[in-house]
């Protein structure tokens, strides 16, 4: 069979456009989920340093600037963690049945 | 070989053209300490069992696929720890150290600045990349395009970032191993030139991973060793930690809170822009999802990578904020014992200084020998990335036209291997005593504005051309490498005049803007036929990028 047959059945097949569609949609959401606090406290820390002298609790020295940065980067790590589950679990297994139906 | 060499050349030239004016305004010069025997035999062993591995790797090494990509064979796991060694340089733990160490909370900015690229690339690039690629990135940015211009102009780009990186690592390495081990600058450029040469010529991509991948160990065991013992010496309190740090700090309460690194929102974003979409295009990174088997791997190794450089990150934090009671307030550590002056060895000590005052002398050198093995292991993956653009784009596709043979492709490898090498060599010492901060903007400009356009539109936009790839490229490289040249770091500091003609360190806001754009417009407005066929094809290209129909197999032979 050519590839152009395969590829013509691939596009044909209502699950390409399924996957695709939802890892697409993953992605973004999971991009925005990152970049959206990201860029509010690059701004914040630049325009607003004031807000970053407040401690944690009463009586503590620790600012909360300090949490809120390591939250952002241990949050960063969860979001791949998501992904990757549902892109090597749900969006990979959907991908094997277009190509299976495709070579048919 | 000719036009390679004239495409290397000219990447020099543009790397002198720099050394000339880099006079005044050098970083002062290190102090030779006295010659430090642990730090130097635990760094033999290390030596001395990559090179054993380098000896195994060469007679697995036997097709371009092996060189360049280890076969495809490496996990996703593997690959995420020597993704993380890529990109943890010695600059990584002593630079974010001494960040945190003399501006505090800032320093922490700078590192999340330095984090946030990776789930990104996740998202957006990481399962397309292996698809589309096979040995190289140039591999993606010339898919659908004219082989023979956007290959050579994607491959002149990474031999930019990676000539502009290898000065960087190897100016690092010859201060920092005189300074720890008491080498004399030029020998331990030799030492790191000639080893990362014997890695790379006769282990390829399979030496230089398992290089990545006990280095990044080292590096991750060492930090977390220095972490307990540094949380023990503060009673395991953070409180207790902060407090003595603004005790001890001249800033005190200050360094809890921004202060001036993000003065200027402009500046701060421009910045952030170019370390978010430089790291997606940096050459030897981008090569490291290649060695997996498919996208499945790739993505498990970018979510691995991103946990242990978000770790190690941490890490560093919790480090620079120790050293600035115990380092800051022991004359032990400062020129002539006066607190508060220089720190022995220079600003980036912190760390290390740490490491003594909290280990001993064999902990210090531990750490000294896992900074050198660092060293070596970024420039290892470095001088690949560029061997592979020289000898598998310019070489085997442009010139050949693809018709090289595995053998002629492979001797041009070793020969580009071992020109990087010397040429990393040479411009080490020539860059002794400069100060290359600018180099690092200058990296990240060019990969941030030349190659990640590209990379990004062409597996995103079906309407890119060929016209709009090269001129867009062109207007992302001059508008880069411009600007850092008007900017305060060398504009002012360097070249001496009164004031910065362009007012940012950091290009991206502005050059990798004007790459997006010129490369839309020229794009658009193409009406060739050659443009017709470009965006035909873009069809074939998703379905691909998508599903990893056709896409590069786990081995080659």
């Amino acid at each position: 069979m050519s590839k152009n047959t395969i590829q013509a059945k691939i596009r044909a097949n209502p699950k390409f456009a399924e996957m695709v569609g939802k890892r697409t949609r993953l992605a973004i959401l999971l991009s925005l989920i990152v970049l959206v606090p990201y860029y509010t406290f690059m701004l914040l820390t630049s325009l607003q340093p004031q807000l970053f002298t407040a401690t944690i609790s009463e009586g503590s020295v620790i600012t909360i600037g300090w949490p809120i940065a390591a939250l952002i980067v241990v949050g960063g790590w969860l979001m791949t963690g998501i992904y990757i589950s549902k892109a090597n679990g749900e969006f990979d297994d959907l991908n094997k049945q277009i190509l299976d139906e495709a070579r048919k | 070989m000719k036009r390679s060499l004239t495409a290397l050349i000219a990447g020099c030239l543009l790397a002198a053209s720099f050394a000339v004016f880099a006079g005044p305004g050098a970083i002062e010069g290190v102090e030779k300490q006295p010659v430090n025997i642990s730090a130097i035999a635990m760094f033999m062993v290390f030596v001395l069992a990559t090179l054993g591995i380098t000896y195994w790797a060469s007679k697995r090494t036997k097709s371009t696929a092996d060189f360049y990509t280890a076969g495809g064979g490496i996990t996703g796991f593997q690959n995420g720890l020597a993704i993380a060694g890529d990109y943890m340089s010695a600059a990584t733990l002593l630079g974010l150290t001494s960040m945190v160490y003399f501006t505090g909370f800032d320093g922490f900015i700078y590192a999340v600045c330095f984090f946030i690229g990776w789930p990104i690339i996740l998202f957006l690039i990481a399962e397309r990349l292996r698809n589309l690629g096979k040995f190289t990135f140039a591999d993606i940015a010339s898919y659908r395009l004219d082989q023979n211009r956007i290959r050579t102009f994607a491959a002149f780009g990474s031999l930019t970032v990676v000539c502009f990186y290898l000065i960087v690592q190897m100016v690092g390495a010859g201060q920092l191993i005189q300074l720890l081990f008491g080498l004399d600058y030029n020998t331990a450029v030799v030492v790191v030139g000639i080893l990362m040469m014997v890695y790379v010529t006769f282990g390829g991509m399979t030496a230089t991973t398992w290089v990545q991948i006990i280095k990044a160990c080292l590096l991750l065991g060492g930090g977390v060793v220095l972490l307990l013992l540094t949380l023990a010496h503060f009673g395991w309190s953070f409180e207790n930690l902060f407090s003595q740090a603004i005790a001890s700090h001249k800033n005190g309460v200050k360094i809890m809170a921004p202060v001036k690194l993000m003065a200027d929102p402009i500046s701060a974003i421009s910045l952030s822009l170019g370390l978010l979409f430089g790291t997606a295009g940096l050459p030897h990174i981008m090569m490291r999802f290649f060695t997996v088997p498919n996208a499945k791997e790739a993505r498990k190794s970018v979510f691995y990578a991103t946990g242990f450089i978000g770790f190690f990150f941490l890490v560093t934090m919790v480090l620079g904020a120790a050293a600035i009671s115990i380092v800051g307030t022991n004359p032990a550590f400062f020129e002539g014992g006066q607190v508060g002056g220089k720190l022995i060895g220079g600003g980036n000590m912190p760390v290390m200084h740490l490491a003594k005052a909290v280990g001993g002398d064999v902990f210090l050198g531990f750490l000294s020998a896992v900074a050198f093995a660092t060293i070596l292991a970024v420039v290892s993956g470095l001088a690949l990335a560029g061997a592979s653009a020289i000898s598998h784009d310019l070489y085997a596709r442009v010139i050949k036209k693809g018709t090289a043979t595995t053998e002629q492709e492979m001797k041009v490898t070793k020969y580009a291997s071992v020109l990087l090498g010397i040429l990393a060599i040479l411009l080490g010492i020539a860059f002794k005593d400069q100060n290359v901060l600018f180099l690092v903007a200058l990296a990240f400009g060019v990969a941030s504005s030349v190659n990640f356009p590209v990379l990004i539109l062409s597996m995103y936009w079906k309407g890119l051309t060929t016209r709009g790839a090269l001129w867009g490229g062109i207007a992302g490289l001059v508008s880069s490498v411009g600007l850092v040249i008007l900017s305060p770091t060398v504009w002012v500091k360097i070249l001496g005049n009164p004031a910065a003609i362009f007012p940012y360190d950091h290009p991206a806001i502005v050059s990798m803007s004007l790459a997006f754009f010129v490369t839309w417009l020229l794009s658009v407005t193409d009406n060739s036929p050659r443009a017709a066929k470009e965006k035909d094809a873009y069809e074939e290209q998703y379905i691909r990028a998508q599903t990893g129909l056709g896409a590069a197999a786990a081995s080659d032979h």
